[in-house]
C-alpha cells in the first residue's frame, strides 16, 4: 500500500492529481491518501480529508511507500518508522503554501537515504517507478537520525525547564537581535 | 512567579499540529519530572499524551485574522489557567502568542523554530526574538545569521 499525505492546513491538488495519473497506470497498487482541503477529483485513489494522530500512524506504519508534501511531521515519522518517502515540495507561486520553505526543507532532507524529491509529475512518476522496481516496498531502509543532536537539544530544554531564576537578576535579557 | 523550592516546575508545551507537534513529542523527555501541560491545535493528539493536562486552541496564522483573535483568547485562557513557570514552543503562530502572553505573568520562555525552516527563521520565530528568553533554530547556518541559537536538532 502507498500512503499519501498532504497535511491538513492547505490543499495540494497537484500532488494528488499527479499521483492519481500514476495510480491509473498501476492498478495493482493500492493508494490511500489523506487529502486535507484538496478538492481534486482522483478516481484511482482512495481518500480521506483528515486522520486522527493514531490512524495517521497506523496507515503510515502499514504502508510500503509514503508520498507527501515536504512537511516535517511526515519526514520525522518516516525517519522514525524507517519508511521510504517521496516528497513533493509545495510552491508558493502555485498558491500551494504561503512561502517556499518546503523547497528548502526538501533540499536538506534529500540527504537522508530514505528520501526522494519530486518537483513535478514526471519526476514523481519516475520516483514511484524507481521505488517499485527497487522493491523499497519490502525492505526498510536504514533509520537515519543523529541521536547526539536530539539528546543535546533535549538536555538544553531540560536545563531551561529546571533552571531556578535568581531573584537578583530576574530573567529578562533582551537580545536586541535584528535579522536581515 | 518564582516557584517554591523543591517543587516541580509547571511547564506549558505549546505547538501547532502536524510537524510542530511531532517535534514537541520528540522533545518530551525533557519534561520528565516536571508538571507538564500540552496545548496544541489537533484534538486527536490527546491520544498520545492522555486527556490529563491537555488543551486545544484554534489553529491560525496571519492570513486568518478572526481565527487569530480566537487563538489569542484561547491561549490567554490556557496560560492563565496553567500559570506556567516555563513555556516551551515548537511553533508556529500559537506558540509565539503563548510566549507573548506568558511573559505578562513572568513565565520563562523558549521558542524552538521548526526544523522545516532550513534557510530562514519562520515569521513566528522572528517575532519571538524580541520576546522569548531563548529562540533556537535547528540549523547552525540560520542561527548564525539571525541571532537565534543553535543547540541541536530533532533529527
Amino acid at each position: 500500500m502507498i500512503f499519501a499525505t498532504v497535511g491538513t492546513q492547505l490543499p495540494f491538488d497537484r500532488l494528488l492529481t499527479n499521483l492519481d495519473s500514476w495510480a491509473a497506470r498501476n492498478p495493482n497498487m493500492h493508494v490511500f491518501a489523506q487529502c486535507g482541503l484538496s478538492t481534486a477529483k482522483v478516481p484511482h485513489i482512495k481518500t480521506t480529508p483528515t486522520l486522527s494522530q493514531s490512524a495517521f500512524r497506523h496507515h503510515f506504519a502499514s504502508a510500503s511507500l509514503i508520498v507527501a508534501h515536504a512537511g516535517m511531521g511526515t519526514i520525522l515519522t518516516a525517519a522514525e518508522l524507517g519508511k521510504p518517502v517521496i516528497l513533493m515540495p509545495r510552491r508558493a507561486a502555485l498558491n500551494e503554501h504561503r512561502n517556499d520553505h518546503q523547497s528548502d526543507t526538501a533540499r536538506e532532507m534529500a540527504k537522508l537515504s530514505n528520501v526522494m524529491i519530486a518537483e513535478d509529475e514526471a519526476a514523481l512518476h519516475a520516483a514511484l517507478n524507481t521505488a517499485m522496481s527497487q522493491r523499497l516496498c519490502t525492505q526498510s531502509p536504514k533509520h537515519e537520525t543523529h541521536p547526539a543532536q536530539l539528546e543535546g537539544l533535549i538536555d538544553v530544554v531540560r536545563d531551561f525547564v529546571w533552571a531556578v531564576p535568581s531573584k537578583e537578576a530576574p530573567v529578562q535579557f533582551h537580545k536586541g537581535a535584528v535579522s536581515t | 512567579m518564582l516557584r517554591k523550592k523543591n517543587t516541580a516546575p509547571v511547564v506549558l508545551a505549546v505547538s501547532s499540529g502536524g510537524g510542530h507537534w511531532t517535534q514537541m513529542q520528540r522533545l518530551a523527555p525533557a519534561f520528565s519530572g516536571a508538571d507538564v501541560h500540552f496545548a496544541t491545535t489537533d484534538a486527536s493528539a490527546s491520544e498520545q499524551v492522555g486527556a490529563h493536562n491537555f488543551y486545544v486552541y484554534p489553529d491560525a496564522n496571519k492570513s486568518t485574522p478572526i481565527r487569530l483573535m480566537l487563538c489569542v483568547l484561547s491561549l490567554v485562557w490556557i496560560v492563565l489557567r496553567v500559570r506556567p513557570d516555563v513555556i516551551v514552543s515548537t511553533g508556529a503562530a500559537g506558540g509565539f502568542l503563548a510566549i507573548r502572553i506568558g511573559r505578562l505573568i513572568g513565565a520563562r520562555t523558549m521558542f524552538i523554530d521548526s526544523i522545516a525552516n532550513a534557510r530562514r527563521l519562520s515569521v513566528s520565530a522572528h517575532l519571538a526574538l524580541n520576546v522569548a528568553d531563548h529562540v533556537l533554530s535547528q540549523w547552525p547556518g540560520v542561527a548564525a545569521k539571525t541571532g537565534a541559537e543553535y543547540r541541536g536538532a530533532v533529527i
